[in-house]
């Protein structure tokens, strides 16, 4: 029984070793936020020190930085709400009324997904520029709602799949529409888990970094381009990068944390439920 | 996936036009481009001299096949997506199967573990460039020193070595975010049964877990490749591909020859080059999950 209770400890020391190692840039550059300038260069670095919301205060003051989440917050909000109305029908189709061709629909999209978006770099910047929609939020939002729709109708058909069509069949038999039977009858069974496919699609795009450092500059310029400015070696003002930073990922963390359970078979294309 | 899909439809849908407006979309973003890409790649085209653009067959390519630049890129692609590929997947699959244990705050720790995968890659590059890898300040610098080892310079002295630590750093959560569940849906019955017929930890991963584990492993591993394979934003902000093309892969390469160099042309050709990489890949891919729609057939 000793050995036992010996292993499970060792276990839960090894375990946590390595969720606190791994959790640890994050906390690092947390702790950092609250530091002075001087106190996050200090070498060596000083794990005890008087926080400070300074940094905070001048990030929030800078009138760009909230241009920057303004753009971030319409570019991820509007490209899941587009990926949403496109993929919506679609998957409820697909789900409830499977033809032959359905299967090769499927793999279809998701083949979409493959073709590297360097590969058409190119071309996208080129419409982008001749139609106007370099650095606008609504360019961003086109590029970026397609590249989350494949992702999306295979989440959302997951879902669908698991709502008994008997259900559907039932209301259809008292007289619905297809339009009824849709959004008053499997929308609200299905909100769950429409829930955690947007929470994913606005991830997702809130993280996407190469559409937006490529095809925008300063008016539809994201949050990942204001810190991706930073690099430079004269941008080197730590403490406020991290407080910048984590105003930047706290959300995104937090709508990870809550739909980490649902979102796997979006991530998985329905291999893991 | 049970019967209720089998529930013959009582009258025909109207398919198409529930269907229309994704197919649409996802057609014309596949098809024009693409198309474009294609066509430019054939083409002398450069941005600085509008207009004038001319006809260009092979050239492009041949240019892009007999410069270093092209076969450095590939080389780096393939190491890191080979490398960060092994490292998520064995690291993914053990830290998976200690949190799969039951100890005190498996939960809290689960969370812990996978947050760096929600972390922006350009914040987590700063985070590693800046605070933990810089030379002078960072966090890595004072340990390596206190030791004793001196200062190492890991942008300048491995700069593909540091990217791909960051990517680990980042994908390793996607591994375990996918495999955490699988190991879960494992039948508990035939664990125990086979722990009571005398297995030890080793032959119930051996035999039963790692088995229950490859497609998914196999999941894990393609969707990573199609992101390795256009990397862009940590190198970006991390060694902007350098020092001289140390650090450049395809898709950096692409980058700089359209948005730096103008070279519409030749950059167009790389991207056909990396698309033709990614099919190669996505072929792969398209058989494993096609397998999980059987039942559609």
């Amino acid at each position: 029984m000793r050995r036992i209770g010996q292993t499970r400890w060792g276990l839960a020391v090894a375990a946590w070793a390595i969720a606190l190692g791994m959790f640890f840039p994050i906390l690092w550059m947390f702790l950092c936020s609250f530091k002075t300038e001087i106190a996050a260069v200090a070498v060596p670095p000083k794990l005890f020190f008087r926080p400070t919301l300074e940094n905070y205060y001048a990030v929030l003051q800078r009138a760009d930085y909230l241009a920057f989440a303004r753009n971030s917050v319409l570019v991820s909000l509007g490209s899941t709400l587009l990926a949403l109305a496109l993929a919506i029908p679609a998957a409820y189709s697909m789900a409830f009324f499977p033809t032959r061709r359905t299967r090769d629909i499927l793999l279809w999209m998701l083949s979409t997904k493959m073709l590297p978006a360097v590969g058409v770099l190119v071309p996208i910047y080129l419409l982008w520029r001749d139609l106007g929609l370099l650095d606008t939020v609504f360019g961003l939002i086109l590029i970026d709602s397609i590249s989350v729709l494949p992702i999306v109708v295979w989440m959302l058909f997951s879902f669908f799949r698991e709502v008994p069509a008997v259900i559907l069949e039932a209301s259809r038999m008292d007289g619905a529409t297809q339009t009824e039977e849709l959004l008053h009858v499997l929308l609200p069974l299905c909100t769950p888990g429409i829930a955690a496919t947007a929470l994913l699609s606005i991830i997702l795009c809130w993280n996407e970094a190469f559409w937006s450092l490529n095809l925008t500059t300063v008016k539809a310029a994201t949050l990942t381009n204001f810190t991706a400015s930073f690099s430079s070696p004269e941008g080197l003002f730590w403490a406020k990068l991290s407080a910048a930073s984590t105003l930047s990922i706290a959300p995104i963390l937090i709508f990870g944390w809550m739909s980490q359970r649902q979102m796997v078979r979006g991530l998985s294309f329905g291999a893991v439920k | 996936m049970t019967g209720e899909v089998a529930v013959k439809p009582s009258r025909h849908l109207h398919s198409k036009p529930l269907l229309a407006p994704s197919v649409g979309a996802l057609f014309l973003w596949m098809v024009v481009p693409l198309a474009m890409t294609l066509w430019f790649s054939a083409e002398h085209y450069n941005l600085l001299s509008p207009g004038k653009t001319a006809f260009a067959g092979w050239e492009n390519y041949r240019d892009l096949l007999t410069h270093r630049a092209l076969w450095v890129a590939m080389g780096n692609t393939l190491f890191l997506v080979g490398l960060v590929l092994a490292i998520t997947l064995i690291l993914g699959t053990f830290f998976s199967l200690l949190l799969n244990q039951d100890f005190p705050g498996r939960n809290v720790c689960r969370l812990l573990v996978i947050a760096p995968f929600f972390v922006m890659p350009t914040v987590s590059a700063l985070i590693w460039k800046n605070m933990l890898m810089n030379p002078v300040f960072g966090l890595f610098a004072w340990i390596t020193r206190s030791l004793g080892f001196g200062t190492i310079e890991f942008f300048s002295s491995m700069p593909m070595l540091s990217i791909v630590v960051i990517v680990g750093w980042e994908w390793t959560p996607f591994a375990v975010l996918i495999l955490l569940p699988a190991l879960h849906s494992l039948n508990p019955e035939q664990m125990e049964a086979a722990r009571l017929d005398g297995a030890g930890p080793i032959a119930l991963f051996r035999y039963i877990e790692l088995p229950h584990l490859l497609r998914p492993m196999a999941v894990v591993a393609m969707i990573e490749m199609i992101f390795f394979l256009s990397l862009f934003a940590e190198i970006y902000v991390a060694t902007g591909g350098g020092p001289g093309l140390a650090s450049t892969n395809l898709a950096y390469l692409i980058f700089r020859d359209a948005l730096l160099g103008f070279d519409v042309g030749r950059a167009s050709a790389g991207g056909v080059v990396a698309i033709i990489l990614a099919n190669i890949v996505s072929f792969f891919l398209m058989r494993v999950v096609g397998r999980n729609l059987e039942d559609l057939r």
